[in-house]
């Protein structure tokens, strides 16, 4: 670990101005961010401990939720609101990592966890475009298994690994951010980036922005939603593949359907072209795995993971028709 | 009549061709060697004693109050911390290493090359001597030649651990890459050789297996693969030592304490006596607590520095440095006539070890006596890879070739139709299949019977992929685990007998390795019963090299070869005990095997009432202490029987017919092992033998980049072993009967628990899913 300062902001504000100075980096639970910083992958010379900003979570005018950046993994996961009107987000936090992990881990910190390409963490004895850009890159070729099928560059094949964002990516969630040109918003599914040739920038962001909240639209009436997570083990593992899902149905029509997958690209990835075949239709096992050949259709499968489209196709179509029949996945 | 009534009977038939007359309390002396027309131990007749009865370890208050301490525990006055530096290629050359940075970095205080190493001794390298424990001999920071990706290049010591990490991080160290093999195709390409263990070669054959194969009317022929295994105790390995004047004290984890001290000595140019280490706790070794790098290379920046030195492994350090399980691809091959009885069993195959190792992974042990078979053949080569050199990880050999052999069992008693529990039934052997030895104690068919019953085994779907719950696919398997008993000459045990007032206590010293498994607790059960004194009053001492003798936690073979050592010292005790007594005791005239001990103290076999107790004896002497030193035997009774334990394992597993996700949902052990000296540590070492066994099944895996040589996975949170969810409640019985040519009727049971397992949740899949895979681990993406 390099050597580094750590101070805590007592705002927003404060926060800005310390967070401008180059070689700054803002601090949520540090779950993610120290142990980087442990293998020398992160290097900041200044930490800025967000965690005292605002955590609240406040029902919105037009009846949805707006999230402080601060509010803890754990306290958004049982927030009454959230397990009632939005059990697919409540489900995707409860998917990941451990619950004292989950107990430490920020809105903000899990929006810009990093990959957990195993030749990313290697910084010593593997090439990495993520981590030293320019280097190659050691998974294209190497072990990967839980590497990106969709939107990957030669430069990069790495996955997001947050199961929370791919709830959010369903979700049509808004993501508010402040810096030093200003507050803006930016919608989830724009929030992260395809690697392309900048595989070391993992989202829009600008330098020393601040994520401060996130808001969520209401859901239409009647809409149900879920998130269902496949892994190598019962508890404590990333995603492989998982599916987040909102469907409304009128009769047994399918009116609105959203859904993202995660663990297939370098962003929680959203399914547009599934969605728009699924507008309208009665959803049926084959109905959904045609949908889901059709977000495939340009899958690149790697070494290890050509197995990732069927699994996503059959797992979306076991959400979808748990959520018609009207259960939860 | 259920097997422990059983166990009762063989228990009371033993008391009774031996001890005749003896009052059900009184215990006499043991045998001290098992042949032929000998005597079983006579603790094995003693029934209400604390053999068998649930003790909680003796060390756990000590573990859980934090009161224990472990090697990365200790401190040293003016200590310093040391951080490694790893090569990143597998073979070649150190061409030039930049440590400025690093030298100029806040609180380091050296920097430590093959440059400016002090000149070693090679490491012993397993097998070169009786003492002999090293993975390899490969020079460590003398030369700059690089053996395999990981090995450590620089080693800096600052002041604090950070300090040192943080310096490691700013050196800068380039390579001349040689070719290497770093492929298992290109080690078989480059030609295989015979494999060898423990200095005999991995090959067995019983008439022409081949042709007797070729000739069955029933076949099966099938290639299994395991992958490599990392070792994770969850104690990392680590060593505090300091040179104080021409003395290395050592303050380790080690489960092989005193022969670790006996070759830093040889390493460092030292007399024996020179080095001491203690080892009293450790957390976990499951074989890979032995000597690797990094004690070397502590000890010898500590000497260049002049500082005390604790070096630490991250868990990433763990596996650079320290060796695991190699990778195997296995043929079994059985031919069997219709009703099921084997005409050939053929396992063969490939391991890998470095060319620096000793050792591959003897996949074929478990094969040598598991069943009866007109014709065997059993052989392991070996390709050679450049990698870390590969060690004993628990039940080495067994824990994998288990899963090909029982793999192929259920494969065959699908295609004849035969319950695959009937099948190994009728394949059991009258005597030991390769060396014709009669078997000291097998109960292998109790324990299906038992196991089968207590499972309901009967209810197992009969048509594989038939039986489904909602999304589950649900079947049961089951597969045989074995393990041998050892006992390894070298264990010595001191008794010394302190009298305190009017009581006694026992001290036992022995150079054993408690790792966690309950060893010293059992040690005090042991020594107590035979000394007939309460475990309140008998202490023991281990993992410290300054206790004479030299024993491994190692092959499961500790407990036997303590329990040797216990007796030899116990018979010696007695004589000299009733040389005090002299003649004004009632035990006047009495040789040591007229008497037995009781209550603290001695009585004679043909008449109870006259006796004497220790304090009495001692007393009378004037002697505040007694103290006998004495070795264990000869392990003579390997060579008349064939010596094994077995488990009959049954499995449940649930297999997502959307995700293929696997869920194990029951699982139940039933062991034959001899007589089980303490439940409840026996009941942890069988269950966390299972759930290892569970974790080699459905998730281990070292991912070793065929490119470069490097793990790739060299961390917890991609290298997966089960967390609590993926442990279902697991079931464990055992049959309890002891072997009466044993050491307190016992065997080991620490390796047999993962032996089997990963077979047994394999064939649960089939039985679930119709789908054979015949690839560790077995991962959701097979099953889809
Ligand atoms: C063993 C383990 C298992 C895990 N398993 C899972 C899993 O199964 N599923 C899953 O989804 N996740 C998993 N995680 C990841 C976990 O969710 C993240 O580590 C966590 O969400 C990060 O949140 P944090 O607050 O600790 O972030 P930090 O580590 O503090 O920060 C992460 C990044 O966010 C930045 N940051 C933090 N707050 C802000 C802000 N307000 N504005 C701008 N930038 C900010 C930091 O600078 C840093 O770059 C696991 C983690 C571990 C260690």
């Amino acid at each position: 670990m390099n050597p580094f300062q750590y101070a805590r902001a007592d705002d927003a504000a404060d926060a800005l101005r310390r967070g401008a100075i180059s070689g700054a980096a803002y601090l949520g639970g540090g779950t993610n961010l120290v142990d980087l910083m442990r293998e020398t992958i992160a290097r900041p010379d200044q930490l800025i401990d967000v965690t005292g900003l605002p955590a609240t979570i406040a029902e919105t005018d037009d009846g949805g939720l707006l999230i402080d950046a601060a509010v803890r993994n754990t306290a958004l996961a049982e927030h009454p609101a959230v397990r009632m009107r939005y059990p697919v987000l409540s489900r995707a936090i409860l998917a990941g990592a451990s619950a004292q992990i989950r107990n430490m881990a920020t809105v903000g910190g899990n929006l810009l966890q990093r990959t957990r390409c195993t030749y990313f963490y290697d910084a010593e004895g593997a090439r990495c475009n993520k981590r030293t850009p320019g280097s190659g890159c050691d998974a294209r070729e190497g072990f990967n298994r839980i590497h990106a099928v969709l939107g990957a560059s030669d430069a990069c094949v790495a996955t997001h690994p947050s199961d929370m964002c791919v709830a959010l990516a369903a979700l049509d969630a808004t993501v508010h951010v402040d810096g030093a040109e200003g507050q803006r918003t930016i919608p989830f599914a724009d929030l992260h980036r395809l690697p392309g040739d900048q595989p070391d920038r993992d989202t829009v962001l600008r330098d020393g922005e601040l994520i401060t909240a996130i808001a969520l639209p209401a859901l239409p009436t009647g809409a149900r939603s879920a998130y269902r997570k496949v892994r190598d083990r019962a508890s404590y593992a990333f995603a492989l593949v998982s599916v987040a899902a909102v469907l409304q149905l009128e009769g047994d029509r399918v009116v609105d359907v959203r859904i993202a997958f995660g663990g297939v690209a370098h962003k929680p990835w959203r399914a547009t072209k599934a969605e728009a075949a699924l507008r309208g239709q009665t959803i049926t096992q084959q109905v959904v795995l045609d949908a889901a050949a059709a977000e495939f259709a340009e899958a690149r499968p790697l070494r290890d993971n050509a197995f990732k489209p069927a699994l996503v196709a059959r797992t979306l179509a076991a959400v979808l028709t748990d959520l018609a029949r009207g259960e939860a996945a | 009549m259920s097997v422990f009534d059983a166990a009762k009977q063989a228990a009371q038939g033993l008391v009774q061709g031996v001890v005749q007359g003896a009052m059900e309390k009184l215990v006499p002396l043991a045998p001290d060697s098992w042949i032929p027309g000998g005597v079983p131990d006579p603790l094995i007749a003693r029934k209400h004693g604390l053999i068998g009865k649930p003790v909680s370890r003796l060390d756990g208050v000590h573990k859980v109050s934090g009161t224990a301490a472990f090697a990365a525990e200790y401190r040293f006055d003016g200590m310093v911390y040391a951080a490694l530096v790893y090569s990143t290629i597998p073979k070649g050359r150190i061409a030039a290493i930049d440590s400025a940075q690093a030298e100029a970095a806040p609180g380091v205080v050296l920097v430590m090359t093959h440059h400016n190493a002090p000149r070693l001794n090679p490491m012993p390298m397993f097998g070169s001597s009786p003492s002999a424990v090293g993975a390899t001999d490969l020079p460590i920071m003398q030369d700059g030649v690089i053996h395999w990706n990981g090995q450590p290049v620089v080693c800096v010591l600052a002041e604090t651990q950070e300090q040192a990490d943080h310096a490691a991080s700013l050196v800068h160290v380039t390579f001349d890459e040689t070719p290497a093999v770093t492929s298992l195709a290109e080690a078989q390409a480059n030609g295989v050789e015979q494999g060898q263990f423990m200095g005999a070669p991995l090959l067995d054959e019983v008439g022409d297996a081949e042709a007797a194969f070729a000739a069955a009317p029933h076949r099966v022929d099938q290639t299994y693969r395991t992958p490599r295994h990392n070792h994770n105790p969850i104690e990392p390995h680590a060593a505090t030592l300091a040179w104080i004047g021409d003395r290395l004290v050592i303050h380790d984890a080690s489960q092989m304490v005193t022969q670790q001290a006996q070759n830093m000595a040889q390493i460092f140019g030292l007399d024996p006596e020179q080095v001491h280490l203690t080892s009293p706790y450790v957390g976990g070794g499951f074989g890979s607590k032995g000597l690797w790098n990094h004690q070397v290379i502590g000890a010898a920046a500590a000497k260049l520095a002049g500082r005390p030195v604790r070096i630490a492994l991250s868990r990433e350090g763990v596996y650079r440095v320290v060796g695991g399980r190699a990778i195997t691809q296995q043929r079994v091959a059985i031919g069997a006539k219709a009703d099921g009885t084997f005409d050939a069993l053929i396992h063969t195959g490939l391991s890998t070890m470095p060319p620096h190792g000793t050792m591959p992974e003897p996949f074929i042990l478990g094969s040598q006596a598991m069943y009866g078979a007109d014709t065997m053949l059993l052989k392991v080569e070996v390709g050679r890879m450049d990698t870390l050199a590969n060690t004993f990880m628990r039940a080495p050999g067994e824990a994998v070739g288990t899963f090909a052999l029982e793999s192929a069992i259920d494969e065959l008693a699908d295609s004849l139709g035969i319950d695959p529990v009937e099948l190994r039934i009728r394949n059991e052997p009258e005597k030991d299949p390769i060396k014709g030895t009669p078997f000291s104690s097998r109960h292998i068919v109790e324990a299906w019977r038992t196991g089968a019953d207590r499972f309901g085994w009967a209810d197992r779907p009969e048509t594989p992929g038939s039986r489904r719950d909602g999304e589950w696919h649900v079947g049961m398997g089951c597969a045989m685990g074995t393990y041998p008993y050892y006992r390894m000459p070298g264990a010595e045990a001191r008794i010394t007998l302190t009298r305190e007032g009017d009581t006694v206590r026992a001290k036992v010293e022995i150079a054993a390795a408690e790792m966690g498994m309950g060893t010293a607790t059992t040690t005090a059960i042991v020594a107590a019963e035979r000394l007939g004194l309460p475990l309140e009053q008998v202490d023991i001492a281990y993992g410290d090299s300054a206790i004479p003798g030299a024993i491994m936690a190692g092959g499961s073979q500790q407990t036997a070869a303590i329990g040797a050592a216990v007796i030899a010292a116990h018979n010696a005790l007695v004589e000299e005990l009733l040389k005090l007594a002299g003649n004004d005791s009632p035990l006047s005239g009495a040789s040591a095997d007229e008497v037995g001990s009781e209550a603290g103290g001695l009585a004679r076999l043909d008449n109870p009432d006259a006796k004497e107790t220790y304090v009495s004896i001692l007393a009378r002497a004037q002697r505040g202490d007694l103290s006998v030193t004495k070795a264990g035997s000869a392990p003579l009774e390997t060579m008349h029987w064939s010596m094994h334990s077995y488990s009959a394992l049954f499995c449940e597993v649930r297999v997502n017919a959307v995700t293929g996700e696997v869920r194990v949902s029951r699982f139940l052990g039933s062991f034959d092992c001899g007589r089980i000296l303490n439940p409840k540590t026996a009941l942890s070492q069988f269950r966390g033998g299972i759930i290892m066994g569970l974790g080699m099944a459905l998730m281990e895996e070292t991912q070793l980049d065929e490119r470069n040589g490097r793990i790739a996975n060299a961390s917890m949170a991609e290298y997966h072993l089960p967390v609590h969810l993926d442990v279902p409640e697991i079931d464990v019985i055992w049959t309890d009967i002891p072997d009466p040519h044993a050491p307190m009727g016992a065997h080991g049971i620490g390796e047999i628990g993962i032996t089997g397992v990963a077979a047994a949740v394999a064939n649960a899949i089939y039985n679930a899913t119709g789908k054979r895979i015949r690839d560790l681990p077995i991962t959701l993406d097979k099953l889809l």
